[in-house]
């Protein structure tokens, strides 16, 4: 469908699998709704699950000791939560809370993990649709480290 | 030498600030109202060369236009001597204003499709007569969204206004650097590209912001399928004289000040593409 | 034209009819023409012809000016100078505007209003001519005039003298911007006078063509005969030698397109090796027309002025946005300099920016050649293409 740039969310590149590869992988996914305020998981626990927001806000955030969890970045409809899981350590880098109420779908990794390893045809896309995401929010990243919006664009004050 | 088709070079007009609101810590809004005469209407997109009694000039977008009337509403970051002079003009304060200079967008060309509008920062002064008139004439457009970055919260532009054209648009927001009390969006702007209605090969986008955002966003949008000539970006090089006459506003083959600032993608692309050009 | 014979233009002797023509053009003109002065041919307020540089050549080279004594007379058998006629309608410093603040805090604004000298330029080579041309386009052919540039421009006479005697460094003729002043008739707006100096065995003299009325009346009261073949061919002989002795060239390919190809080329590191950025090309350019502004308030506070002065695209701030400069290196610096004169000056104005004068070359404290960094850029393109074709 010609809407947005869902094509571009992993929700999209997904949904352009092959009916019978997606039709697997998403017989490894539950419909789970979190309540505001929920936390999905916390930094440095097992990443065991991941999920595709379907609708609803989720925030990734850091814990810092005496200050209030800081919001790294936030996710909304048809993107990904959650890579940790596909590589070692396989812990979560932040933890992540509902902002509103989110409904997605839920995928258990190790089932994902081990259907991609029975079936490198659907694994290598799978794994692509993963590493763009993970770019995309490097380039992010990086972009944001450049303070565009600051007084002096990248510069010190002269 | 054609001086009949040729306007004179100008002298600043007088005008007094009439309006002045501090929308941030380092950003004011005014509305100037003329001394004496008027200059010529400023169109959407255009800018003026502002001067500031004593201390020099600088070219300022219009941010806000009243239909049929002479004033001009500017919006100023303070980040330089002229800026930071402007920024601190109360009511009642004369400035010089020469224009309305460069081409503006060209809101038109996006009749029948859908409108969107991409922001970074200050990048939402020049874009907000273009919302107004989209926001106008409904029946001209398709569905109007209005994507802003902002650095934190706190740098909002025109907070009250934008919660308002959510009535009639989609509005989002989102900020690099959230405050406790924000529950909205963080992240850079480009990651709402992805949560739009619109339809990428049936929009007309509009967009300023720092060069790296206009740059990010223009491309995720013709990666998606729009036309690189329906994506307008409005640019920014050192300017003196508005006129075409000084050579600074040199992007390669374009001359900002009078085959811009507003340009569109096809014709940005390769220009940026090239370092230091 | 005021003779009738079947040869067009006019002769006049390089005394009697030199000296009257300078004589006629200072009743009620400032008259500027080429002086010998501190070492070099320099432009100057002149009232005598005797003040012309009679005698005076020059040898060039790239990174070398000599001024030397000719074993003849003639007086414009010296190519261009460090300054061309820009420093008189488009001049270093100009004032644009006053403004004074009263004690209530209004601004009144006031636009320059002196009324410009009225200039008569004698000495005007044809490639100085093309220059003034593209001057013109530049500040009078956009969306916007320049004011006090047409003012100025359009009350000077123009005397121009055709080369018979280029520089080492001159490439006009790959730029068809000389050696000659162009079609024998004249063109309307180009120049008052033309005048070709010769000199053999018939004498000193300069055969003469009016391209405007205003030429033609000027002719008229200058004690001359009517132009005859000998001189008219002696004159033509001379130009076309001229062409002829043109050392230097600009590679005869579309220096538009080559420019427009050449923006990632290497040889941009090589060039900002050697060049000082010292903007020293951009001044002596005759069609380099950056500007930048001064503001400067009196002592009073309440009294300002807008000033405009050359600037130069080799100046670190003159791509400055908050933050620094957007050319921060040598090579997008001369990148920017040489392929806004050969290139992009066709997108925004219509024609070249380069006329083939050689001042640049002339006057760079390195000796840079334009014409070499061409045809290296040049080079670079065709091995470029040429690699690219062996590959499949």
């Amino acid at each position: 469908m010609d809407t947005g740039m869902g094509p571009r969310t992993v929700a999209g590149r997904l949904e352009a699998l092959p009916d019978e590869q997606y039709d697997r992988l998403m017989g490894l996914a539950r419909e789970v709704s979190f309540p505001a305020g929920a936390r999905l998981f916390e930094e440095h626990r097992a990443a065991n699950q991941f999920w595709i927001i379907k609708t609803g806000s989720v925030a990734l955030d850091l814990h810092v000791p005496g200050c209030r969890a800081a919001v790294i970045e936030t996710l909304g409809p048809g993107d990904l939560v959650g890579w940790s899981w596909l590589f070692p350590p396989r812990q979560w880098h932040m933890g992540a809370e509902a902002r509103s109420t989110v409904r997605a779908r839920e995928f258990d990794a190790e089932a994902v993990r081990r259907l991609c390893g029975r079936d490198p045809a659907l694994g290598y896309p799978l794994v692509l649709a993963v590493a763009e995401v993970i770019g995309h929010r490097l380039e992010c990243a990086r972009t944001r480290l450049l303070d565009l919006y600051g007084p002096y664009g990248s510069e010190p004050p002269r | 030498m054609n001086p009949a088709a040729a306007r004179p070079s100008s002298r600043p007009f007088p005008y007094r600030v009439v309006r002045r609101a501090r929308e941030t810590a380092d950003v004011a809004t005014f509305e100037l109202s003329p001394v004496g005469d008027a200059l010529p209407p400023f169109r959407p997109g255009q800018f003026a060369m502002v001067y500031a009694f004593g201390v020099g000039e600088i070219p300022v977008s219009v941010s806000g236009l009243d239909d049929g009337e002479p004033t001009l509403v500017h919006t100023v970051r303070a980040v330089g001597a002229v800026s930071r002079a402007l920024y601190g003009l109360r009511v009642g304060d004369t400035v010089g204003v020469r224009g309305p200079y460069g081409v503006g967008w060209d809101l038109a060309s996006a009749a029948g499709l859908d409108v969107l509008v991409v922001a970074g920062g200050i990048g939402l002064a020049p874009l907000r007569p273009l919302i107004l008139d989209g926001l106008a004439q409904p029946g001209r457009y398709g569905r109007l969204t209005v994507l802003i970055g902002a650095r934190t919260p706190s740098d909002l532009l025109y907070r009250a206004q934008t919660r308002a054209w959510g009535a009639e648009a989609h509005i989002d927001v989102t900020v690099d650097h959230p405050e406790p009390d924000w529950r909205g969006d963080v992240g850079v702007v480009t990651r709402l590209l992805s949560r739009g209605t619109w339809s990428p090969s049936r929009v007309c986008a509009f967009v300023c912001g720092p060069e790296p955002m206009i740059h990010a966003v223009a491309g995720e949008l013709v990666r998606a399928g729009t036309p690189p000539h329906r994506v307008q970006v409005s640019l920014e090089r050192n300017m003196r004289c508005g006129e075409g006459f000084c050579g600074h506003c040199q992007l390669g083959s374009v001359l900002l000040c009078r085959d811009g600032p507003v340009t569109d993608w096809g014709r940005a692309e390769p220009l940026l593409a090239v370092k230091e050009l | 034209m005021t003779t009738s014979s079947s040869v067009p233009g006019a002769v006049i002797s390089a005394s009697e009819g030199l000296a009257a023509l300078v004589d006629v053009l200072a009743e009620d003109r400032t008259v500027i023409g080429p002086t010998c002065r501190d070492g070099a041919i320099v432009l100057a307020e002149i009232s005598t012809a005797d003040e012309l540089p009679h005698g005076c050549g020059v040898e060039l080279e790239a990174g070398r000016y000599r001024l030397v004594s000719r074993p003849d007379a003639m007086i414009f058998a010296h190519s261009a100078g460090p300054q061309s006629w820009k420093t008189y309608l488009h001049p270093q410093r100009e004032r644009l505007w006053t403004v004074d603040r009263d004690a209530r805090g209004r601004l009144a604004f006031q636009a320059e209003d002196v009324a410009p000298p009225a200039y008569a330029f004698l000495g005007v080579r044809p490639c100085d001519l093309r220059a003034i041309a593209v001057q013109d386009r530049v500040l009078g052919g956009g969306p916007h005039t320049a004011t006090a540039y047409r003012r100025r421009r359009e009350r000077a006479f123009v005397v121009a003298v055709e080369c018979t005697d280029p520089g080492a460094t001159c490439f006009c003729t790959s730029m068809g911007s000389g050696p000659g002043v162009g079609r024998e008739d004249g063109d309307a707006a180009a120049y008052d006078l033309a005048l070709t100096e010769v000199l053999d065995d018939e004498g000193h003299r300069f055969w003469v063509r009016a391209g405007s009325p205003a030429g033609e009346r000027v002719l008229g009261r200058l004690p001359h005969r009517p132009g005859d073949a000998p001189s008219r061919v002696a004159a033509r002989e001379a130009v076309a030698a001229a062409a002829q002795h043109m050392e230097r060239a600009m590679p005869p390919v579309d220096l538009h397109a080559l420019m427009a190809g050449s923006l990632d080329a290497a040889r941009w590191d090589d060039v900002a090796a050697r060049c000082l950025t010292c903007g020293n090309c951009t001044m002596v350019c005759p069609t380099c027309f950056c500007t930048t502004t001064e503001d400067v308030t009196d002592l009073t506070g309440d009294h300002a002025e807008r000033w405009q002065r050359w600037d130069s695209c080799f100046d670190l701030d003159f791509s400055h946005l908050h933050g620094g400069p957007v050319r921060a290196s040598a090579r997008s610096r001369y990148r920017q300099w040489l392929t806004h004169k050969l290139g992009t000056w066709h997108d925004q104005f219509g024609e070249s920016g380069c006329v083939g004068c050689g001042r640049c070359i002339v006057w760079c404290p390195v000796g840079i050649d334009i014409t070499e960094e061409a045809a290296a850029l040049h080079a670079e393109s065709a091995d470029r293409q040429a690699a690219a074709e062996e590959t499949p």
